[in-house]
């Protein structure tokens, strides 16, 4: 391993440092072709398993042969201190990961990567001291990881609350004003520390320093965003953690973190805007958090709320030849699904068609609906996107909408002055009955009235959506 | 200007990737089914994990004759470096599961 094969600008290198970067390359090829693989539903699952072993492999060539500047690998007892970090991290990371609830998947995927900007945000803060004074590119590097790194920690960490219903939202419109002010303060002292000449182990209380205030703007940037934005939030700061993890790469010369990094920032970007197209809104929307509210106040020509009993419900159900089921978040909360599920095998039972129309952003993070249905074995087929089920829902008979608001409000197509206006939804308003489950009359997430609840066709059936549905099946079944 | 100048030479292989990346992720994301939204995000959360790499060097030549806040931070950083990998992989894997159970 320490033979040397040769000198590359008068700096000799070995078979060990080779085979170390031969190990990033191939670590790289893996996260790419994973990545490629992860995008298509027959591949995913080995992709995953792809970019983890590529993990894998950097990990243990960094262990084995990674060399400091002096030439020295890692002593032995460096190397029992890194494995039992990672023994404890892998512990608590897999079992977490293992117990969680499927419901709760949004605020996990949230939580790790709270960890991953906190790791990066660590990495940038120690190796600060090492740069040599003046040297504007590492430090450079150094400050916009740290910087990125704290904000997706700290911001991830609030996003996490919010999704597990621990923090609130506060939407005052002066906190755009301190977070300029705050943008600007952070960006400021990272321009002073990158340009300052004196040397950078003179200036740990300036690095220290923005920590703090970067931990304090990544709280404040996502305060203000109300909790149905959070997917885009997520999406956006994973993008910030790979970045921050390229940063780090660049201190290191690694190419492997570099790529990773940016492959996971570049994708993390795209996959937020789709979103926010999903959505209709931009991202500049999403983030100034001027969301909620407005939209034309209910006349009273949108007629009244008119409920179903359990029993005409069961009836109509059963008598009906095409049903979609319209999910959204309050599915998941009540754990419905695999109520849910029982209900539609009882249904196809009685030669009745039942489908999932699913939103592109059901639930609290894209695709988190068919995760959930897939939990409760909902078949595959029967899973059907937006553009592809709007189309027939003229002719379908039932529609019923569980726990779902916004993406069933026609003020999207009819309502110029609400704020979602032009977003796209499932045409639930056009099925020849619609059936609402719903816990109250409360809003939706966005804060706005649903025209569609006092739609002549629709008939409301409050309460807990799994109980409501629960209630359904032993009706149906004593039918 | 000269230092910026002096920044890409230094740095050119390094901005080379970073170039080519940008389009190789959007690349790869792009026609990505919604059904997939969530496991790729999360799939892609893990990935962000490379970051670990970064925490073994660090702790790796740290110097450990002398007890110091830098050795417990970078330990603190390798921690939360694995459970963002361990974690990321782990919870992803468990969600492409439901997805493939119910295809037979």
């Amino acid at each position: 391993m320490d033979k040397i094969l040769g000198a590359l600008n008068g700096v000799e290198f070995t078979i060990g440092d080779t085979l170390l970067e031969l190990s990033y390359l191939i670590a790289a090829l893996l996260f790419v072709v994973g990545l490629k693989l992860l995008s298509h539903p027959e591949t995913a699952r080995r992709g995953n398993l792809w970019a983890a072993s590529g993990m894998g492999l950097a990990m243990v060539t960094t262990l084995l042969l990674h060399k400091d500047a002096a030439g020295n690998g890692i002593p032995l007892t460096n190397v029992w201190i890194i494995m039992a970090a990672i023994g404890v991290g892998a512990a608590i990371g897999w079992t977490i990961a293992r117990k969680i609830k499927m419901t709760a998947m949004p605020q996990l995927v949230s939580f790790y990567n709270a960890t991953g900007g906190a790791a990066s945000a660590l990495v940038a803060l120690l190796e600060y001291p090492n740069a040599l004074a003046g040297d504007v590119g590492s430090i450079l590097v150094t400050v916009l990881g740290l910087i990125i790194g704290s904000i997706a920690f700290s911001g991830s960490m609030i996003a996490y609350g919010k999704l597990d219903g621990k923090v609130g939202d506060i939407m005052k419109p002066f906190i755009t004003y301190i977070n300029l002010v705050l943008l600007v303060v952070t960006l400021g002292l990272g321009a002073y520390i990158i340009f300052s000449p004196n040397p950078p182990a003179e200036m740990v209380w300036a690095i220290y320093a923005l920590l703090g205030i970067a931990l304090i703007y990544g709280v404040m940037f996502v305060m203000p965003i109300g909790g149905a934005d959070m997917p885009v939030v997520i999406s956006l700061l994973n993008s910030f953690t790979g970045i921050a993890a390229a940063m780090a790469g660049f201190i290191y010369n690694n190419q492997a973190m570099i790529l990773g990094g940016i492959l996971v920032g570049a994708a993390g970007m795209i996959l937020t805007i789709l979103m926010c197209k999903a959505m209709n809104r931009s991202l500049l929307n999403v983030i100034i958090g001027a969301f909620g509210g407005g939209g034309a106040a209910l006349d009273k020509d949108q007629g009244t709320i008119k409920e179903i009993t359990l029993s005409d419900a069961a009836v109509l159900l059963s008598y009906s030849q095409k049903i979609v089921v319209i999910p959204g978040y309050g599915l998941a909360v009540a754990q419905a699904q695999h109520i849910a599920h029982e209900l539609d095998t009882l249904l196809e039972g009685k030669g009745v068609e039942v489908r999932y129309a699913i939103h592109p952003v059901a639930g609290r993070m894209p695709g988190h609906m068919n995760v959930l249905l897939a939990e409760a074995d909902v078949p595959y087929e029967k899973l059907v996107e937006m553009d592809d089920i709007n189309p027939d829902m003229p002719n379908v008979d039932v529609a019923i909408v569980v726990g779902a608001n916004d993406v069933v409000n026609p003020a999207a197509y009819d309502d110029p002055s609400s704020p979602i206006y032009g977003m796209p939804i499932i045409d639930a308003h056009q099925a020849k009955n619609i059936i609402v489950m719903k816990r109250g009359m409360g809003k939706g997430y966005a804060g706005i009235e649903n025209f569609l609840f006092f739609n002549d066709k629709t008939r409301m059936l409050f309460g807990n959506a799994k109980d409501s549905i629960q209630k359904l099946v032993s009706e149906i079944k004593n039918m | 200007m000269e230092q910026i100048l002096q920044f890409f030479f230094e740095y050119k292989e390094a901005i080379f990737i970073i170039a080519l990346s940008i389009f190789l992720g959007i690349e790869v994301i792009s026609n990505v089914p919604a059904v997939l939204h969530t496991p790729l995000m999360s799939g892609a959360n893990a990935i962000s994990g490379v970051i670990i790499i970064g925490g073994i060097i660090l702790v790796g030549h740290a110097d450990l004759t002398t007890f110091s806040l830098s050795l417990v931070l970078g330990i603190l950083a390798l921690i939360f470096g694995t459970l963002n990998v361990v974690g990321g992989f782990a919870v992803t894997d468990r969600m492409l599961e439901m997805f493939k159970k119910k295809k037979k």
